[in-house]
């Protein structure tokens, strides 16, 4: 494959290996969301302490971008506040993807911010 | 036989990207210099508008729209020219029908269309059905992945209004045996009006319209050969006569005054505005071109590709592969779709784009289709004269790579 593709070692890499992938029995937070356009689907799980992301798990199925994305997404919040994860913009992802997306795949990349800020809005019934 | 490399020199696009591999004419064909010329020729040496003008520049560029209207109008078979209506491709003759129809639609008739639709032929309908109060009613596949005959016979009755359906699916790439379903619907009922998608037919089979018996055909130029922006609604005249215009402008009337207007024949009476005049004469030479080819050929050349794609497919990666539609290729198009296990149609058209192989992702616009499946979407490759078994052979490669890449 050529040396200018997007698919670099980082994401494949959260693809393959992805981190934090699971779900979390006692979660206080959870979310979801799909592109039905192409079934990307993302589901996170967070429990939230005193206003700090205090542990989190994503679990889905879709494309490399958009796996890829929530495994370094959940890396990234761990240990921020509440206000810091709901004040994260899109560019945030690109940079933690390392790479430009085209308009057709910017949504696969940002489905996981979608996701995290749905979670972050709804509390689980507990 | 075609001879592939003697047909891509009249592409001008290899010449920009010598190693192009287009497995996606299935949506949009890429353009002959011949058709790119005779737009060009319009818009340089005689771009006046048509049925206005006096001189002798209008009265050329109006000879040259008839004529191509003409052109289609033998193509397909139509008894007369009078009844092809150019519009701004198959979604707007669709939703133009449906327009025209919908006086004729009421409360607890019936709609009929299939689960294989494109949007462009399933939406207008669930549409109009929902404004009338009328019902829907979808004709399902059967487990070969074939239209289920039996099941349309038994969902048209003496209130079905209109019956939509494609010649060649999409994403299935299966021949729907046109003539016969026609013929079905009308047995059952004679007043029901049958429009026929010939998007992706009419540069891979012969389209005989009066065979068919089909009340309405729509088609785009742009999936064979022609620029994008037109494409023609077929009518048969003795209905196109009874209905009355839905878009209304320049062009379309006999007579009009502040209290009163008297609407032009037909077609002329639903080409409100200027038309794209320069589409229209550019899909007449497209046309022209496929005629110098030869649709047998191109039929053959497609089905011998298709063969060859699904046998390498199937061969390369046995059950990881799943092809949608029959596996025998004299039913199918050139269209194959399938889904790779455990690796998404994102990543594989990606990545082989990055490779200059162009694929398309995603449900094609078929959404019904891919969830009565249970898909969520699908790589689809689609086959012209310009494509090779060596393209596909290396397709091959690259999907093997592919898969190494990303397999977990």
């Amino acid at each position: 494959m050529s040396n200018a593709s997007i698919y670099h070692d980082l994401i494949l890499d959260h693809y393959r290996n992805p981190r934090n992938y699971g779900t979390l029995a006692r979660a206080t937070h959870h979310g979801t969301s799909n592109n039905p356009n192409c079934g990307d689907k993302l589901q996170m799980d967070i429990i939230i302490k005193n206003g700090i992301i205090e542990d989190m798990r994503f679990s889905g199925s879709g494309c490399a971008i958009s796996q890829a994305s929530a495994s370094l997404l959940t890396e990234a919040v761990k240990k921020k506040t509440l206000e810091e994860a709901f004040s994260l913009e899109p560019q945030k992802i690109l940079d933690l993807l390392g790479v430009t997306l085209s308009s057709v795949r910017i949504k696969c990349g940002l489905l996981s911010l979608e996701t995290l800020k749905k979670a972050l809005r709804r509390k689980t019934t507990k | 036989m075609i001879n592939v490399q003697d047909v891509k020199k009249n592409f001008p696009i290899f010449k920009h990207h010598p190693d192009l591999i287009y497995f996606d004419s299935a949506s949009t064909s890429l353009k002959p210099k011949t058709v790119i010329g005779a737009e060009k020729e319009y818009l340089e040496q005689y771009s006046a508008n048509v049925g206005r003008g006096l001189y002798p520049l209008a009265e050329k560029a109006t000879e040259k729209f008839e004529a191509a209207r003409e052109k289609v109008a033998c193509y397909i078979k139509a008894t007369d020219s009078k009844e092809i209506i150019f519009t701004a491709g198959t979604t707007s003759s669709i939703n133009l029908v449906a327009g025209l129809l919908s006086h004729m639609v009421n409360d607890g008739d019936n709609i009929v269309t299939t689960i294989i639709e494109h949007h462009s032929n399933f939406l207008p309908w669930k549409e109009l059905a929902k404004q009338k109060s009328a019902k829907l009613r979808i004709v399902n596949i059967t487990q070969e992945g074939e239209l289920d005959m039996e099941m349309l016979k038994k969902t048209i009755d003496a209130r079905t209004k209109i019956v939509a359906f494609s010649a060649i699916s999409n994403v299935l790439g299966i021949i729907n045996p046109v003539e016969k379903m026609i013929a079905a619907v009308k047995n059952i009922n004679p007043q029901t009006l049958v429009l026929v998608d010939a998007a992706q037919a009419v540069g891979a089979l012969p389209v005989d319209v009066i065979k068919w018996d089909a009340d309405f055909v729509a088609c785009s130029a742009h999936k064979i050969f022609g620029p994008t922006g037109i494409g023609i609604l077929y009518g048969k005249s003795g209905i196109l006569e009874t209905l009355s215009p839905v878009t209304f402008g320049g062009g379309m009337v006999s007579e009009t005054s502040a209290q009163h207007q008297v609407y032009e024949k037909i077609p002329t009476r639903f080409e409100a505005g200027t038309p794209n005049i320069a589409g229209a004469i550019a899909f007449a030479r497209a046309l022209d071109y496929i005629e110098s080819i030869g649709l047998a050929k191109i039929r053959l050349h497609e089905k011998t590709l298709t063969a060859h794609a699904m046998k390498r497919l199937n061969a390369a990666f046995g059950n990881a592969i799943n092809i949608l539609g029959p596996t025998d290729p004299q039913k199918r198009g050139g269209i194959i779709s399938f889904s790779f296990a455990g690796i998404h149609p994102h990543d594989i058209a990606h990545l082989l784009g990055e490779e200059n192989i162009c694929v398309r992702a995603g449900h094609h616009c078929a959404a019904p289709l891919h969830q009565a499946l249970g898909i969520d979407a699908t790589t689809r490759i689609s086959f012209s004269i310009y494509n090779s078994e060596e393209e596909i052979d290396k397709f091959i490669e690259a999907l093997q790579q592919v898969k190494q890449k990303l397999k977990i």
